[in-house]
């Protein structure tokens, strides 16, 4: 029943908002310049196949990598800040304070320093993904239940054990939320880095065919786009609930 | 075997103290909340290192006792994403120590506590008491001179904390074990020896010693008498002195 549910319920949801993408469409004079209709928007994405396929993969590489290298990265400064007090006191201030920068001011920055190729963007979703990693992991492992330690403490834990053993499982919840976010936002950050500057990606893509009133083929980059944010967000949620498996015993 | 004795310099609640634990026996250790009972214990354990509290722990064989406790805290601190048997095996673990035989250990003695058939399930989908059994488990699998126990059954319901106490008496039979609580009837049931702690600053009555072997029937009549005459010394130092009875 809720197995069923779970694969009914997104096909409802899809169905829904197709069809209302389709009235939309209809009272709007059926101004395909304006607003494709959902059919013609399927039509462009099989004729124009190659060349999305081709953009879409430009995108995709540079969100894969901006987020594993923001979450590795992320998670390494939350281990550095959580283990070495002189960090904490020093660079968490500075951390916290750099996130009044709004990310996106920096993405013209970045395309000159690093040139308009896939680096500047692989940058630009790291950047974005790197601070709710940080900030979530580094919560997660600071607020390890004084008990647990104690009990560590008792059993002549070193404190390398104890990390490995309790605090990180421990943290392994708030993690997963870091990620979650992490999963959301990094399309952003690529697309963004993209509509700056570049000669690739879906965003190129978008921005180009917006210029020249193409609007059926925004509409094909922009679904690719989100099939591919929704799946991410799956997995890496899917991936999460597997490894943190007693949270949900302890929710119901 | 071991017997450790403490001169306590503590600032405000409680100078000078001094508490002698039997080996090989269960001294219980009884008094009001905020007494300070929980501190005792902790320094015991080494969790009590600030300048507000200090004690000098000797031991019989002469060697420091820091590292050779186990510990029963008053919720159960078990780990919720590791199975029972991952929990009570938590030590070994954690001091790097063969998993083998610790896994060995702590199925036989998992199944002594009556949970030989849950040894797979995470804490989450214990009970209470199941969760207090596998912590009993786990500090009889960690095989130390001294168990502390700070008020272990608390939280649980007064019939299956009345099984609990009895299958703890029997396992800890022949250990040396410091047991807290503010259960009088608790004290009476498992304690070789029971002492009260009252007064501020605290000061240790001499021990009450029931007669018989723990566990102790708790509808025994002169089991009873007795909790009435602990009850009259903890209700005498929560509102003064204590009487000397």
């Amino acid at each position: 029943m809720s197995r069923l549910s779970a694969v009914v319920r997104p096909l409802v949801t899809a169905a829904g908002l197709i069809a209302l993408w389709q009235a939309v469409y209809l009272l709007n004079g059926s101004r395909d310049y304006l607003l494709p209709s959902p059919l013609g928007t399927l039509e462009t994405l099989i004729a124009r196949a190659d060349r999305l396929a081709y953009h879409a993969g430009v995108t995709f590489a540079e969100i894969l990598m901006g987020f594993a290298f923001g979450v590795g990265l992320g998670m390494l400064s939350a281990l550095v800040l959580v283990l070495w007090g002189p960090a904490r006191r020093w660079l968490l201030p500075v951390l916290v304070v750099s996130q009044a920068i709004p990310v996106f001011a920096l993405a013209p920055l970045l395309a000159l320093w690093l040139g308009y190729g896939l680096t500047s963007k692989v940058v630009m979703a790291m950047l974005i993904i790197y601070f709710p990693v940080t900030t979530a992991f580094l919560d997660g492992l600071r607020r390890t239940d004084p008990l647990w330690l104690e009990q560590a403490r008792v059993m002549n834990a070193g404190r390398w054990a104890a990390l490995v053993h309790i605090r990180l499982p421990a943290a392994l919840p708030a993690l997963a939320s870091g990620l979650r976010v992490a999963a959301a936002v990094a399309p952003i950050g690529a697309v963004v880095g993209e509509w700056v500057g570049s000669s690739a990606g879906l965003g190129y893509l978008m921005l180009h065919a917006n210029g020249r009133m193409q609007t059926d083929l925004v509409f094909a980059a922009m679904a690719l786009l989100a099939v591919f944010a929704v799946t991410l967000y799956r997995l890496v949620d899917a991936t999460m609930r597997r490894l943190v498996p007693w949270q949900a015993e302890s929710n119901a | 075997m071991t017997d450790a004795c403490l001169a306590f310099d503590g600032v405000a609640l409680f100078d000078g103290l001094t508490l002698d634990l039997a080996p090989g026996r269960t001294t219980a250790l009884l008094g009001p909340s905020g007494v300070g009972k929980s501190t005792l214990l902790r320094l015991l354990a080494g969790l009590e290192n600030g300048t507000h509290a200090r004690a000098t722990i000797a031991c019989d064989d002469g060697r420091p006792l820091a590292g050779r406790v186990a510990y029963l805290a008053q919720r159960d601190s078990l780990l919720p994403w590791a199975s029972a048997l991952d929990n009570a095996v938590l030590g070994a673990r954690l001091r790097g120590a063969p998993l083998g035989p610790a896994r060995a250990r702590a199925r036989a003695l998992l199944t002594d506590v009556g949970l030989g058939d849950r040894l797979h399930d995470r804490p989450g989908a214990l009970s209470g008491g199941m969760r207090q059994r596998v912590a009993l488990a786990r500090a009889l699998g960690e095989d130390r001179p001294l168990i502390l126990m700070d008020e272990p059954f608390s939280a649980l319901d007064f019939l299956t904390r009345l099984r609990l106490q009895d299958l703890t008496a029997r396992l800890l039979a022949g250990r040396t074990v410091l047991l807290v609580t503010h259960d009088p009837l608790e004290a009476l049931r498992l304690g070789h020896a029971v002492h009260v702690l009252h007064g501020r600053p605290a000061t240790l009555d001499a021990a009450l010693i029931p007669p018989g072997a723990p566990p102790r029937d708790a509808t025994d009549a002169a089991l009873l008498a007795l909790q009435g005459e602990l009850l009259r010394r903890l209700t005498g130092a929560a509102h003064g002195p204590g009487d000397t009875a």
